[in-house]
């Protein structure tokens, strides 16, 4: 089944959200990986409520582009810090691979393929730094996002596609 | 003695950087088409030909075909009647790999300190592999690879009486654990002797051939492999593997080191010859 899915999100839209559906996103999403999520979880930038967080940093923007190619990042990579930022409002991680659970309680944890960076670049309309400018591609972004296709790898109910 | 400028040396590294990230090299194509036609998961279908559709949209848009542009490993064969002259080898690559990286648009991922975490966004240094061969020819292999699958290799020191089933075992072991984290479907690089440095190195420079199971052992490992049912991205399906690829080099009558570099779909590779 394909779902539509409005970022920022209500408990309620993640309560729908069954493993293995095919989700297509639409709104605004945060973007941010490893150096990001380490500074994040000191002291919260921005508002994360109902907030979507990809694991992504893209390559640079080229010329006559809303942005380079972007896909996602493994995501066991962020478990660290991912219960605390869970606790501060968001509501669905987006990356690859495997993940527990447990680490992502409280949360949906979406998964897209790896390395179909060019691809994934066409749904998204527009980028903008939110934090961490120093850190280069790996800063916290914010993008707007139309159909951007995603998979339920882990649902609310910790119920997960991955034996 | 024939001279090669460092100058044309830089540009031929600047343009296999930008091809290896952009183009996907027929055999990858090919092996990925092929895994299509076999797999029987619905998801691992859609997923499958995600790839194939994104590698069409990065070579027409000049995109990178994964965010993620690697460090980039530069093989180079010099014949011994080659001069290098207008500067050193070192030097020249480093300046095309820098180049390739600006003009191509492609992310720089090199830290200067793996511990302080700084990234001077030039994806220097480049990770060279010099060889010295007869001739008057240079050949250059720009390998562009991720992190993440190569976050999921593994080396292990066996005992020289270990035997074939159990070096297989741990060769599959590693896929079973972290294969679903490196993008598959995969290319296993399995470097087996040498020495405890060497080992990781052949398996590096096994993914460099064309893709393609050929020995006897190489495919039954590909038919294993692929029995795990891990499927694109780990999301279950038959294409865990593309190929299985295995170097072998002679080693110390007390060691038997083994070592596992996987290597994900976006397999980028691009090699020409001055």
């Amino acid at each position: 089944m394909h779902i539509e899915l409005k970022a920022p999100l209500s408990e309620k839209e993640l309560k729908k959200l069954k493993v293995g559906d095919k989700v297509f996103i639409r709104g605004k999403i945060l973007v941010a990986r490893d150096l990001a999520h380490q500074k994040m979880v000191k002291k919260i930038p921005v508002d994360l409520n109902g907030s979507v967080v990809y694991y992504a940093s893209p390559t640079p923007q080229p010329p006559h582009h809303i942005i380079g190619s972007i896909g996602p990042t493994t995501a066991t990579r962020m478990d660290a810090f991912t219960p605390a930022l869970i606790k501060k409002g968001v509501k669905v991680t987006i990356g690859k691979g495997k993940r527990s659970p447990e680490v992502v309680k409280g949360s949906v944890y979406l998964v897209v393929p790896g390395g179909v960076a060019a691809l994934l670049s066409k749904s998204i309309i527009s980028s903008r730094i939110l934090a961490y400018p120093e850190l280069g591609s790996e800063a916290l972004q914010e993008i707007e996002v139309i159909d951007f296709p995603a998979i339920v790898a882990i649902d609310i109910k910790g119920r997960s596609l991955f034996k | 003695m024939r001279q090669i400028s460092a100058k044309k040396i830089a540009e031929a590294v600047k343009t296999l950087c930008i091809q290896a990230n952009t183009e996907l090299s027929l055999d990858v194509e090919n092996a990925l088409k092929q895994a299509l036609r076999q797999e029987s998961s619905k998801t691992g279908q859609e997923i499958l030909q995600q790839i194939l559709q994104n590698a069409k949209i990065a070579k027409r848009e000049k995109l990178p075909l994964c965010q993620d542009c690697g460090l980039a490993f530069v093989f180079v064969e010099i014949g011994q009647e080659v001069k290098i002259s207008g500067g050193s080898l070192q030097k020249a690559i480093n300046d095309g790999v820098k180049q390739g990286y600006k003009e191509g648009f492609l992310r720089k991922s090199t830290t200067s300190d793996p511990l302080t975490r700084e990234n001077p966004g030039t994806n220097l240094p480049a990770m060279v592999h010099t060889e010295i061969v007869p001739g008057n020819k240079l050949k250059i292999t720009v390998m562009t690879k991720g992190g993440g699958a190569e976050n999921c290799s593994a080396i292990k020191m066996f005992k020289p009486t270990s035997t074939q089933k159990e070096i297989e075992a741990f060769i599959i072991e590693t896929v079973k654990n972290n294969g679903a984290n490196g993008c598959p479907p995969l290319i296993i690089g399995v470097g087996i002797g040498g020495s405890f440095d060497q080992a990781p190195l052949l398996a590096k420079k096994s993914l460099l051939r064309k893709i393609g199971s050929v020995s006897k052992w190489e495919k039954e490992l590909l038919s294993k492999i692929n029995k795990l049912k891990i499927g694109p991205m780990g999301l279950g399906g038959k294409a865990t593997v593309l190929a299985v690829h295995i170097k072998k080099s002679p080693c110390h009558i007390s060691s038997l080191p083994v070592a596992v570099n996987i290597e994900c779909h976006a397999h980028r590779v691009k090699s020409t010859i001055i």
